[in-house]
């Protein structure tokens, strides 16, 4: 039992580990970054469901049988494109507070916020 | 991995992340492809690793490059880590063993597309089968995504086109560009091979791992490499930025027109059996339609993405937005 | 017509790009007055349709669910989608005129793009049959949401962005998590379907971590207490026309979410035993009316005044739902409506404020009520409506939900809720109290009322908030009917 869950075991480490970067780093790019990693490790959680022992690629051909599970790799294929359309937003949005307030530390805004 | 992310979090020059960012995309690339999932790490490579890469490259490239030695608030953050992680794992405990055939992700839906899909649709990839087809307006909704992305920079970050005159071109050979020549040269050999290449992802995707996102994220990449290498300047004038805009917001209603014929012929939207006499062929058609609208918006909004972070200038922009 | 559900978010959606076609901003926004009219139209058909012949399913692709994507239509969501089409067609005529002062010109076509975008995205999260297809539409309305957003005058304005986005992504990922664990337990995608598996698994931890990621991810859009922290500087620094939209629409969809989940999908018997799900929503709805209504007395911005006494209303809905009866529920979806309606108003006329003033400070308020008297009316009626007088919209739905606290037993909740009413009166009494009762400012002596592009909108709304208040066939009805369905079916 505990084989069996170690894998997802793993995936949860990573999206703990991007959650912290996303809520105790003060620096925006790196909570992007973060939010990427925390973003990608729930694709790896899904793929890892997708698995079939002795199964492999969902491509029909001859001679195979055994298929892994195609649904969560669409699932997937589309939050890949979500993930990373919410990256380049969140990327302009930061070029933009830079301009503004010629910083991207959480704190520095902050406190120019706080001063007008 | 988990090393990988570690090293991010200590890391406090922000391209030595983002490199080591690319490193986590393609491990996490490797790792899809021996589960199986080979569409799926075709496109994290290509958006994980790649674009993305790329993306907060040129973001920081337009802010600043070091991590400012802050106190974080390590304590709380802990915590709500420690105690969503423990959550997780609590889950963990009655999930199928990983792997198990009879799982019942594996035996419900999912056993049709694998048994059916070759009659119903005709073609190999199961997984554009279900992308495409079956599950064809979740696709829909992720170009629409991808449009809004778009729209949102061009709201954030578009410049007041300049209507001045004309400067002259600078010839290749000015002198600046001369340590580059090699670049260019190599450049103009492959970038002609990178866009064929996408070309022949785009087309492929029924019968090998490809499809439209992937084909136009490559697509892209070759656009950007193009303008990297010979200049903002040259590569605004190769091509047009409202054109460039159209062509996303046309692959967008391509894919829309698609799902408006299917329920004008009879049958629901996206209903690609309704398309043509032949339901199957019906299904090529359609499938081949809206990957094209795909591969057509995910290419255009990549490059409207990347020359509007480029062509910011930095502080002095901001007066220039004020004014208009 | 056998489409309407789909036309039902198409339509907007392909408006959209084809913004991009026309050049001159002027005529893109006639365009998107047209589409939205369209919008509204075709929810008010969907509305008859079911509530005279029952539940529609649409069956997209052709193919059949669970192996394809269903829009379910029922009164639940017919009726939501009727209050949030409704609510962006007229916000939206007033786009023209406040958006003169608030955005530069080359920007106001991807603006009008996006807020079709945003709409899209509400109206598919709601018409869905589909799990997975709400976290895509979610994303659609979320990430059009921070652009417009974003596109606010103060620069402010990009710092709560970008907190937003943070927060919200962060909730979108913690609801696919749930998905993903859904999925994993029942293979399965489609909400109908999910509802007859997972009763079969609901004793499982993993199902339980489901519903929790599930329900926190929901509770992050709605702007939940402690979770609503994105709220205030979003809504107060964006352009005012997006405040009015989303104050309006964006977290009833979320709480439409919320129940949709909570009650169709998950099941009212699991819901409510296996989480202390009433007991943590009724002390959180409270929390919310008390600390965000006692906020909002303390803001020296009005945007921040309203945006905290929204959270307050988030806070009652949820109060609603947590009575788990058929009577809460339906004051809580009733609320729904006449919320929108009523911050729908008070934000418009901000907006007319914010034309002439180009400040939302209280202290600029100073004499406006001789100044611009019809948008203080206006402010005024809101406000009263917040309260919950009688004669407003606002009265119906306190009425309804005090009458289901009393019928649960729960005293008293539902003095609590007539004193969080006092608080209402405090905070809405500052803003009376410097614009009628003080001199006007100096600077601000040429001040004139607001122009009629917003002032026409405005009225609209305030208008509908005392007709509704006093014929409430639609609103009451419709919500028990939903109400009612929603308990009919559960087991």
């Amino acid at each position: 039992m505990l084989i069996g869950h170690y894998n997802y075991w793993v995936v949860v480490a990573l999206m703990m580990l991007g959650f912290y970067i996303i809520i105790a780093h003060g620096n925006l790019i790196k909570k992007m970054v973060g939010l990427t990693i925390f973003q990608t490790s729930v694709f790896i959680f899904y793929i890892s469901v997708a698995k079939v022992d002795g199964g492999s690629a969902p491509i029909l051909a001859e001679g195979i049988s055994q298929y892994s599970n195609p649904l969560p790799h669409v699932l997937i294929l589309t939050a890949i494109v979500v993930g990373i359309a919410t990256t380049a937003l969140g990327l302009a949005i930061i070029v933009r507070i830079n301009e503004a307030y010629d910083s991207i530390e959480e704190e520095f805004i902050q406190q120019q916020d706080n001063l007008s | 991995m988990v090393g990988v992310v570690v090293a991010i979090i200590w890391m406090k020059d922000l391209i030595a992340v983002v490199m080591l960012l690319g490193i986590y995309g393609l491990l996490t690339a490797s790792f899809f492809m021996a589960m199986d999932a080979v569409d799926v790490a075709f496109t994290e490579a290509s958006v994980g690793a790649g674009i993305s890469t790329l993306l907060l490259l040129v973001a920081i490239a337009k802010t600043k490059r070091k991590e400012h030695p802050s106190r974080h608030k390590p304590l709380l953050a802990l915590l709500v880590v420690l105690v969503t992680g423990g959550l997780l794992i609590y889950g963990t405990y009655d999930m199928p063993i990983f792997g198990m055939a009879d799982a019942p992700a594996h035996t419900h839906v999912a056993q049709r597309y694998i048994e059916d899909s070759y009659d119903e649709i005709g073609i190999p990839n199961i997984v554009t089968s279900v992308l495409s087809s079956y599950r064809g307006f979740d696709t829909f909704g992720e170009v629409v995504v991808i449009f809004t992305a778009g729209l949102g920079i061009l709201g954030l970050l578009s410049t007041v086109n300049g209507t001045g005159t004309r400067k002259k071109l600078p010839t290749i050979n000015d002198s600046i560009e001369n340590q580059h020549i090699v670049l260019r040269i190599v450049g103009k050999i492959l970038i002609p091979f990178i866009l064929l290449f996408a070309l022949y992802v785009q087309f492929h995707g029924e019968y090998g791992p490809g499809g439209g996102f992937q084909a136009g994220v490559i697509f892209g990449a070759g656009i950007i490499l193009y303008a990297m290498l010979f200049g903002m300047d040259i590569a605004r004038r190769v091509i047009s930025q409202s054109l460039i805009q159209l062509i996303a917001a046309f692959g967008v209603l391509l894919y829309g027109a698609v799902g408006v014929v299917s329920f004008l012929n009879g049958g629901t939207f996206l209903d690609y059996n309704v398309l043509l006499e032949n339901p199957v062929a019906g299904q090529h058609l359609g499938i081949l339609l809206i990957e094209l609208g795909v591969g057509m918006t995910v290419a255009s909004v990549i490059i409207i993405i990347f020359f509007n972070f480029a062509g910011r200038k930095g502080p002095q922009q901001i007066s220039d937005d004020l004014g208009a | 017509m056998a489409h309407l559900p789909i036309l039902q978010v198409i339509l907007p959606l392909l408006a959209a790009p084809l913004c991009l076609f026309l050049k001159r901003p002027k005529l893109v926004w006639l365009f998107a007055c047209v589409v939205t009219a369209l919008t509204f139209t075709i929810s008010v058909l969907l509305v008859q349709q079911v509530t005279s012949t029952g539940a529609i399913s649409y069956e997209l692709g052709g193919w059949a669910p669970p192996w394809g994507i269903e829009y379910r239509i029922d009164a639940l969501n017919a009726f939501v989608i009727m209050v949030v089409s409704g609510l962006s067609a007229v916000v939206l005529l007033a786009a023209r005129t406040s958006l003169e002062n608030e955005l530069s010109s080359n920007r106001q076509t991807y603006f009008y793009a996006l807020y079709l975008l945003s709409l899209t995205g509400m109206l598919g999260i709601l018409a869905t049959g589909d799990a997975f297809n709400v976290f895509v539409f979610l994303e659609i309305s979320s990430l059009s949401a921070y652009a417009l957003i974003a596109m606010g005058k103060d620069r402010r304005a990009l710092w709560a962005s970008y907190q937003y986005l943070i927060m919200g992504t962060i909730g979108a990922t913690f609801i696919l998590i749930g998905i993903g664990l859904m999925y994993q337990m029942t293979g399965t995608l489609n909400m109908q379907d999910l509802a007859e598996r997972l009763p079969e698994v609901a004793q499982t931890r993993t199902v339980f971590v489901s519903f929790a990621f599930v329900v926190v991810g929901v509770c992050l859009k709605l702007a939940l207490f402690p979770l609503h922290l994105w709220l205030p500087n979003a809504y107060a620094y964006a352009p005012s026309i997006v405040t009015a939209m989303l104050a309006a629409t964006s977290t009833k969809v979320a709480i439409y979410l919320l129940i949709r989940f909570t009650f169709t999908v998950f099941g009212l018997s699991f819901s409510f035993t296996t989480l202390p799900l009433n007991i943590l929503f009724l002390v959180l709805g409270l929390l919310g009316i008390f600390v965000a209504s006692i906020s909002a007395i303390y803001q020296q911005n009005v945007k921040h005044i309203f945006a905290y006494s929204s959270i307050a209303q988030v806070g009652y809905m949820i109060v609603g739902i947590s009575a788990g009866t058929a009577a809460g529920l339906s004051a809580s979806l009733m609320h729904i409506f006449n919320h929108a309606l009523m911050k729908g108003a008070l934000f418009l006329a901000l907006a007319g404020v914010m034309y002439r003033l180009g400040n939302v400070q209280l202290k600029s308020f100073q004499g406006l009520g001789r100044q611009m008297p019809l948008t203080m009316a206006a402010i005024v009626v809101g406000g009263l409506s917040l309260i919950g007088v009688p004669l407003t919209v606002g009265f119906i739905s306190k009425w309804y939900l005090v009458v289901a606290m009393i019928e649960n037993g729960w005293w008293p909740v539902a003095i609590l809720i007539l004193f969080g009413s006092l608080l209402a009166i405090i905070y809405l009494w500052r803003v009376v109290e410097v614009a009628y009762f003080r001199a006007p400012n100096k600077d601000n002596e040429s001040v004139k009322e607001a122009p009629l592009g917003i002032l026409i909108p405005t009225w609209i709304l305030v208008l509908a908030n005392v007709y509704f208040g006093v014929d409430t066939r639609i609103n009451v009805q419709i919500a028990q009917l939903a109400a009612e369905n929603l308990f009919g079916i559960v087991p």
